[in-house]
């Protein structure tokens, strides 16, 4: 099984403030991982790491994607060889259009943005100005939408469910689903994924294949998704720290 | 150089090299024009042409509608008197002097009352020859509840260094009438441009007015003064500026409220790449129960420009309502990492980025006109 995605032993800082002390982890094609930790472990620092956004400096380690090194890439250079990421907090841009940047996003995949937009009824969010007065359910399919019609091989998101309703939870749940190829179990999978996640809903709608847990910057442990997630609900991020198959 | 030298080394229009129609011009003049509209797929109610002191197309398609040469007009009508430099004074300054003493024609456009034009009329005044100063004098007037959309582009020969252009503008919106002006200009970045425009609007009347140049020109001033004379009467002003190296563009508008209920809103938006941009507007508040709104926004993308962004609002009464708004900075730096996460370059985030923030929507402008300014705005070279 190819590697998609491998870090060594990763150390980040931002302001000047170390954020990752020596991440390692390895993504195989097809595959989807989950990441827990505590608010401000630094799971959206690696997120961002990994995308290349310049205020997260690598000070150690590297970043291999499809057995290339791009540690040192800007995020254009990371997207074009199929990287995408879903931004928690994406900023408006003025007198652009959702539609505007979809029809960049897409380059040269032939994709009916329509039609797409469609399926998630989603289609009058196409003239809006991006991300102007979005609710954050709205950003989510924003995003979401975004990255459909990008077509990353490895998509990075985070939080994807975080102030979604109940019944967008489904919606983002498909559209997630459709993201990772998950929606087609049949055809053998090329899309892989790292989801940082809370509440654990995404597990519901992607079998994920490997969990992680962060603790200050580390990689504190590493297993089965749901047993992890189910440990942590048991005795929460405090029994991580103390958990034996750490010390295993 | 002082203004009243700038003249000087311009020779006069009428020695310019002239053909007798369109069709004796370059393939590459030809594409010019129709980038500037000219363009026959296009849906138009009449057509004005101008080449350097020529008119050399000059036709209508509909009633209602009237389009000469000023120097036919004021032959025709003897009551074009009333209107010929009643806005402006030929005293005003050596540009309009000039255009006083040595008139190279221009354009009479007039709506006759009640007739709606739909489409646009097009005029473009062009320069084809190096060296020439242009001097226009043009007269538009709209009768009671008549509607009219006219589009001016201004454009060179895409091989002539250095022009000079001056264009006398008189509008005159009667009662209930409208009038949606656009300029969209393509000048050459050795070209000096002054227009003078006086505009009157009449109780219940409305004039809109958006000024396009994205692209280099040597030297730009212009304040068009507009009177709102009529109570309930309104007027809007954009401007779209691209500010390139070199160039120095110091456009303003000063709007004159001064009957009760009158309205007004005057936008900036200016992107400067370099040079030197000044915008400026002013409202005046001659009338109680008037409003008035002024907006200008700077987006600096080098240290190599300048940008001085110069709002004025004078009331002569309480009970008025007059506001400004102004803010010059750079492109959010958290912007363009959004897009470059998307598989955009730099320079594409950039450009993207920059169209947004020149896209105005302007109320009341026709949709045909508006595709034409996105047109433009699609095309300019807009990032680094
Ligand atoms: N741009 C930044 N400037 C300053 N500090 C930052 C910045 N980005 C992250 N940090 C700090 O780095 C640490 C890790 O933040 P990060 O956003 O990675 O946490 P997280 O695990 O995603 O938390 P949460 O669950 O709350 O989203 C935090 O202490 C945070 O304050
Ligand atoms: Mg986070």
């Amino acid at each position: 099984m190819s590697v998609l995605l491998e870090i060594e032993d990763l150390w980040v800082e931002v302001e000047g403030r170390e954020v990752l002390k020596g991440i390692s982890l390895k993504i195989p094609v097809g595959e989807t991982h989950v990441i827990f930790g505590r608010n401000g472990s630094g799971k959206t620092s690696l997120l961002m790491t990994i995308m290349g956004f310049p205020t997260y400096k690598v000070k150690y380690g590297k970043i291999y994607f499809k057995g290339e090194d791009i540690t040192d890439l800007p995020p254009y250079e990371r997207a074009k060889r199929g990287i995408g990421i879903m931004f928690q907090r994406p900023p408006t841009i003025k007198g652009v259009k959702l539609r505007d940047i979809l029809k960049l996003c897409a380059k040269e995949n032939n994709v009916k943005i329509e039609e797409l937009a469609r399926s998630f009824n989603f289609e009058t969010f196409l003239e809006r100005e991006v991300n102007k007065g979005f609710s954050g359910g709205e950003i989510k399919k924003s995003e979401l939408l975004q990255l459909l019609v990008q077509n990353p091989d490895l998509v990075l998101l985070d939080e994807p469910e975080s102030g979604v309703d109940v019944e967008n939870l489904n919606l983002i749940g498909q559209m997630i689903k459709k993201l990772l190829q998950k929606d087609t179990p049949h055809k053998p999978r090329t899309k892989s994924g790292l989801i940082i996640t809370h509440t654990g809903f995404i597990l519901q709608h992607v079998a994920a294949d490997l969990g992680y847990v962060i603790m200050e910057g580390e990689i504190y442990c590493t297993g089965n998704p749901i047993e992890i997630f189910e440990g942590i609900q048991k005795v929460g991020y405090e029994g991580c720290k103390n958990c034996l198959k750490r010390l295993a | 150089m002082a203004e009243d030298k700038l003249l000087k080394e311009f020779k006069s229009a009428k020695e310019g090299n002239i053909p007798k129609d369109l069709s004796e011009l370059s393939e590459e003049e030809k594409e010019r024009l129709r980038f500037l509209g000219l363009d026959s797929s296009l849906k138009r109610e009449g057509e004005y042409v101008q080449i350097d002191a020529k008119p050399v197309v000059c036709r209508k398609q509909v009633e209602g509608l009237e389009i000469l040469p000023i120097t036919e007009a004021l032959k025709k009508y003897d009551w074009l008197s009333d209107y010929y430099w009643k806005l402006l004074s030929p005293e005003k300054d050596e540009f309009t002097k000039a255009t006083a003493e040595d008139l190279d024609d221009g354009y009479f456009i007039r709506a006759l009352p009640g007739y709606k034009i739909v489409y646009p009329v097009q005029t473009c005044l062009y320069i084809r020859t190096e060296k020439v100063a242009q001097k226009v004098h043009n007269i538009v007037i709209v009768e009671e509840g008549a509607e009219l959309n006219l589009i001016t582009s201004c454009s060179v020969h895409p091989h002539v260094e250095s022009a000079f252009h001056i264009g006398v503008s008189e509008f005159f919106v009667k009662k209930r009438a409208k009038l949606t002006f656009s300029m969209l200009h393509v000048w050459g970045d050795q070209t000096i441009v002054r227009p003078r425009t006086g505009v009157l609007v009449e109780e219940e009347g409305s004039y809109i007015s958006t000024y396009v140049s994205l692209y280099p020109v040597k030297d730009i001033q212009t304040s068009p003064v507009c009177r709102l004379v009529g109570e309930g009467a309104k007027a809007s002003f954009a401007s779209i500026i691209a500010n390139q190296p070199g160039s120095k563009i110091d456009i303003g508008g000063e709007v004159w409220l001064e009957a009760p209920n009158t309205r007004t809103e005057i936008i900036s938006r200016t992107v400067v790449y370099g040079g030197e941009n000044i915008a400026r507007g002013k409202i005046v508040a001659k009338a109680p129960k008037v409003k008035g709104h002024l907006e200008c926004q700077g987006l600096m993308l080098s240290d190599e420009g300048i940008m001085r962004a110069i709002p004025q609002l004078d009331s002569y009464f309480y009970d008025v309502e007059l506001t400004h708004e102004a803010a010059v900075g750079k492109i959010a730096k958290e912007e363009v990492e959004y897009l470059m996460a998307r598989g955009l370059s730099e320079d594409e985030a950039t450009s993207l980025i920059v169209k947004g923030f020149l896209t105005v929507k302007v109320e009341g402008i026709p949709p045909t006109l508006q595709k034409q300014i996105d047109k433009v705005l699609e095309t300019a070279k807009l990032g680094f």
